[in-house]
């Protein structure tokens, strides 16, 4: 039982009548869980592989495709590939959220969750540990994408420290895009109602100021919304850490909604864990 | 023939009235689309101005026709997932056992695909009209572009299948939907292949989605363009998907 951080101790010599459970503390939940979370996780690495590619590859088709955009007056005199590096670490963000959303969800609909629920486990553990695999596999996706940026010529404006700090930043979001897949997976349960949601989250790095600046956006509408759209403050917040440098407003707007994503989706995600533990 | 015919409209209905029926699986496939027409010709119609950039309906209706081969493909992307999903519930494997002819089980889903793009086609063929997309083809190019949506969907659903019958589990999703997804845009998406240049202007050009998205531009600017080739392309994928998802059939037979 100890794997399951339970442990049964026998209160003197007494006998079967007298076995106790004792329940384990809050972190010794949260381990059990995340230890499953990230080993399951990485047990589907056929699957793995893709999420993480994919971003590179859109990045690559992306910065040739839209070389052209560099022909618009205004454009930061960058090549394309330096401004669009920001852009797969929101989308590595995206799998990360539908990883662990489609995780839970399966959880769910096998019985697994309703057979934890049995247990003396928290809420609180249940969904802390759950997301652990999800910041694992945010890390390494940081890492990857950094690494293939530098070496497809990307330069760093803001130096080393600044790749730290973009590391931070991009972790963080990833975090609170998981929060948002496990919302999703206790709201509807199923991994297919999940991963329908990918597309919509993918939109919303497409109605952003993901592909050109804000201001060089020619559509009045889709610059309101790029503005609105906190995904855009996500991508400017990393963009600046590389074609920039230290871009303090850009850095606050980037970890202040980074930040606010994380606290909006756990808090929601917190709600819908005890909603379907009672319904359990 | 019969018992064919009878699995394929029990699956095929079964898949239409589970996406009418649950909000959470038809929306997506609806919003999805209509987010990307309006991302693209809105947020990238600055693109237009760029030199040489030359097509006669406008932005709005050379997105349009990537949107509607893009919806097209993932009309059969999500049946992919509806697949995994009644594997992972068990539900395929009862349907394994009592189907009298299996093969029905696949030509269910491809209709099922279909179904569910039909709805999605109407209504992102509406919104384009009403944010003011000029179509140029007539009636006959109008039918062909149909065409092309259709057998695209057939390519895509047939792949969907295959690879969740193969892995039988919801974790298929991003294998399922993630090579479509870099097909598709590895074709000229943004400009014209003309104005694409060095590795993906070569890798455009020899893309079949490359062919299929240029034959539904020509259409709907009323002067097609590679259409044959585009429908010999898509029905010979057809063809090969139908083998694979065949073949997905086979190993999930096989696992019982």
């Amino acid at each position: 039982m100890s794997s399951s951080g339970l442990t049964a101790r026998a209160a003197g010599a007494g006998g079967p009548a007298s076995i106790a459970l004792a329940t384990p503390s809050l972190v010794e939940q949260v381990g059990a869980i995340a230890r499953r979370s990230v080993i399951r996780t990485f047990r589907q690495r056929a699957l793995l592989v893709f999420p993480l590619v994919f971003p590179l590859i859109l990045f690559a088709i992306n910065g040739s495709s839209l070389t052209a955009a560099r022909k618009i007056p205004g454009f930061p005199d960058v090549s394309y590939r330096d401004f669009a590096l920001a852009v797969p670490f929101i989308q590595g963000a995206l799998f990360v959220a539908i990883t662990a959303g489609t995780d839970l969800a399966r959880d769910i609909e096998s019985g697994f969750f309703d057979r934890l629920a049995l247990t003396p486990l928290r809420g609180s553990a249940l969904l802390a540990g759950q997301l652990g695999g999800a910041v694992v596999v945010a890390c390494v996706q940081s890492l990857v994408y950094l690494g293939v940026g530098i070496a497809s010529g990307v330069g760093i404006a803001s130096g080393f420290g600044g790749a730290l700090v973009l590391l931070a930043l991009s972790i963080l979001i990833a975090f609170g895009f998981a929060g948002l897949g496990a919302l999703l997976a206790l709201r509807f349960g199923t991994g297919e109602a999940v991963q329908g949601f990918f597309p919509l989250l993918f939109v919303t790095v497409f109605l952003s100021s993901s592909s050109l600046p804000r201001n060089l956006i020619k559509a009045d509408w889709f610059r309101e919304v790029a503005t609105y759209n906190p995904v855009s403050y996500l991508i400017e917040g990393i963009r600046s850490l590389i074609i920039t440098g230290w871009d303090g407003q850009a850095l606050a707007l980037g970890f202040g909604f980074a930040l606010a994503l994380s606290a909006i989706t756990l808090s929601l995600a917190g709600t819908a864990m005890k909603n379907r533990l009672v319904r359990t | 023939m019969r018992r064919f015919y009878f699995v394929a409209r029990g699956v095929a209905w079964r898949s239409v009235h589970n996406t009418i029926a649950n909000p959470a699986i038809l929306l997506p496939s609806l919003i999805f689309p209509l987010f990307f027409l309006a991302a693209f010709a809105g947020g990238l119609s600055r693109i237009a101005d760029v030199p040489n950039f030359h097509y006669a309906p406008g932005y709005t209706a050379f997105q349009f026709a990537f949107v509607f081969l893009q919806s097209a493909a993932f009309g059969g992307v999500f049946t992919g997932f509806s697949i995994a999903r009644d594997f992972d519930s068990g539900f395929a494997r009862r349907l394994l056992v009592s189907a009298p002819q299996r093969s029905g089980i696949i030509a269910g889903y491809a209709l099922g695909a279909l179904g569910r793009w039909l709805i999605t086609a109407v209504v992102i063929t509406v919104a384009a009209l009403i944010a003011g997309m000029d179509v140029l083809g007539g009636g006959i190019e109008l039918v062909g572009l149909v065409g092309l949506g259709i057998t695209m969907n057939l390519v895509a659903a047939l792949w969907a299948c295959g690879v969740a019958m193969f892995l039988r589990t919801e974790q298929a999703g991003a294998l399922i939907q993630m090579p479509v997804f870099v097909v598709l845009f590895l074709a000229p998406v943004y400009v014209p292949l003309s104005l694409l240049t060095g590795w993906i202007h070569a890798v455009a050009r020899y893309n079949p989605a490359t062919v299929a998205l240029e034959a539904a531009r020509g259409l709907i600017a009323g002067s097609p363009v590679k259409l044959a080739l585009a429908f010999v392309l898509l029905l010979a994928g057809a063809a090969i998907m139908s083998l694979f998802a065949r073949r997905g059939l086979a190993s999930a037979e096989r696992a019982g």
